[in-house]
């Protein structure tokens, strides 16, 4: 099956193989994504991020729902817990969302974060790149539940609206680095409980010392996820966010440094890869760890012994 | 290269008794499965295209109301017209004995009725995944 070729001509079984391929990191996936990589830049990446039973899967299935109405295509990847027990995990983000599963212009796949610490699982961001390639106007990627600093949702994303409740902490959260850092737009879910006002104060607060991007505010929106109430207007603020964001500059600046980032972290994967691959071939790791044990030798200096001998450095 | 078994449980038909499907649905998690849950009365249409999207290896159905026989081997022939050829389909829940080797034929490759241990659905999906 030419995976990469049917799926930019439409076919979604191979744009589900092509996701499948790249998780696992099968052999093709590397060919695939050579052969997509021309196709994506297109898709406006929305990230929702939020604790745990923020709403954030009953909110993304709403605004999925809204830019369906305007006829764009939208593509989502919601992203949920691996154990770390037994590696298992239930992703359970589709639950909210099976009204769409028969659209056949929205795609919805779950992941669980395998080993990854940041609110994504390591290949998210490939993931997303994927459905853009296959022509998706509008990608949401959904993370984990998360705390205060699962903060990779911004490397893949380029409008992050960060979901919160009422009367989950005092203002002090509100000054911590972290999640609420991270925000374009601030969603204020469940807003018909009691609370919403003292939330919305403290985040003005918080945003009145920002200091950095005093040209983008990040607007404060309340919504009722579950009855769609402040859904139009939480829509309106994230195209707002794009438009502003490509005039004023800062998707491309955005997009540079996720280039950037994503090259650096390839080569050192890569490097890392193989420099292992060259050390477990000749069965040398665990004589160096052993060496390095005994105190004959100690790591900084392995390292750049190791660096010369594969990489001529 | 990293292969994790994922597998679809989902609840066919208009029963709303799920605690079955949640059980199994946590066995699997921890037999270091990856288990998309999609939750009750999912028509076969919506069952067969969440496997498409999220390419599941295994679809795990859970039917208490009686209407095993039309909605399970429908699963399967929706599959194959994706071109899902290579899922495993089980079932479960109240299912007469004396149904099951016609769900058999129809392509459920395994029905596994009340009392079974969670362990032996979970062998049996090892033991028989492609």
């Amino acid at each position: 099956m030419d995976i990469a070729g049917e799926l930019l001509a439409g076919s979604r079984l191979a744009l589900s193989r092509a996701i499948t391929a790249v998780e696992n990191e099968y052999d093709e996936a590397v060919s695939i994504m050579q052969r997509l990589y021309s196709h994506t830049g297109k898709a406006h990446v929305i990230g929702i991020t939020g604790p745990p039973g923020a709403g954030k899967s009953t909110l993304t299935d709403k605004l999925a729902k809204a830019y369906r109405q305007q006829g764009k295509t939208v593509g989502i990847v919601a992203v949920d817990p691996t154990s770390p027990f037994s590696g298992g995990a239930i992703l359970g983000d589709r639950i909210r969302m099976n009204e769409l599963t028969l659209d056949e212009g929205v795609f919805i796949r779950s992941m669980g974060t395998r080993g990854s610490l940041g609110g994504l699982s390591r290949k998210t961001a490939e993931v997303v790149r994927i459905l853009d390639a296959f022509g998706k106007d509008v990608v949401f990627v959904e993370t984990v539940g998360v705390g205060q600093s699962e903060v990779d949702v911004i490397k893949a994303a380029d409008t992050t609206v960060v979901v919160l409740v009422p009367g989950q902490g005092d203002d002090i959260q509100a000054i911590k680095a972290g999640i609420l850092e991270i925000g374009d737009i601030f969603a204020i879910n469940k807003a018909d409980r009691d609370g919403v006002d003292r939330l919305a104060t403290e985040l003005e607060m918080m945003l009145d010392l920002n200091q950095n991007e005093v040209d983008w505010r990040p607007p404060i929106e309340r919504t009722v996820a579950s009855q769609g109430s402040g859904i139009a207007e939480l829509l309106t603020t994230i195209d707002g966010h794009i438009c502003f964001l490509s005039q004023s500059g800062h998707l491309t600046r955005r997009r540079t440094d996720r280039t950037r980032n994503e090259l650096l972290a390839l080569i050192e994967e890569h490097i890392g890869r193989y420099v292992l691959q060259q050390l477990s071939s000749w069965g040398q790791l665990d004589t160096l760890v052993s060496r390095i044990e005994k105190r004959e030798k100690d790591p900084y200096t392995t390292v750049s012994e190791l660096l010369h001998m594969y990489l001529r450095y | 290269m990293e292969k994790r078994i994922r597998v679809l449980v989902a609840k066919p038909g208009l029963d709303g008794h799920d605690r079955g499907a949640k059980v199994v649905a946590r066995a699997l998690r921890d037999a270091g499965f990856e288990v998309i849950y999609t939750g009750l009365r999912q028509t076969p249409e919506q069952i067969a295209e969440a496997s498409l999207q999220e390419d599941v290896n295994v679809v795990a159905m859970s039917l208490l109301s009686g209407a095993h026989n039309t909605l399970f081997p429908k699963v399967v022939n929706l599959l194959k017209e994706k071109g899902m050829n290579d899922v495993l389909v089980v079932g479960g829940g109240v299912i007469p004995d004396a149904d099951i080797p016609g769900l058999k034929q129809a392509g459920v490759a395994e029905v596994f009725t009340p009392g079974t241990p969670t362990a032996n659905i979970v062998d049996f999906i090892k033991s028989n995944v492609k």
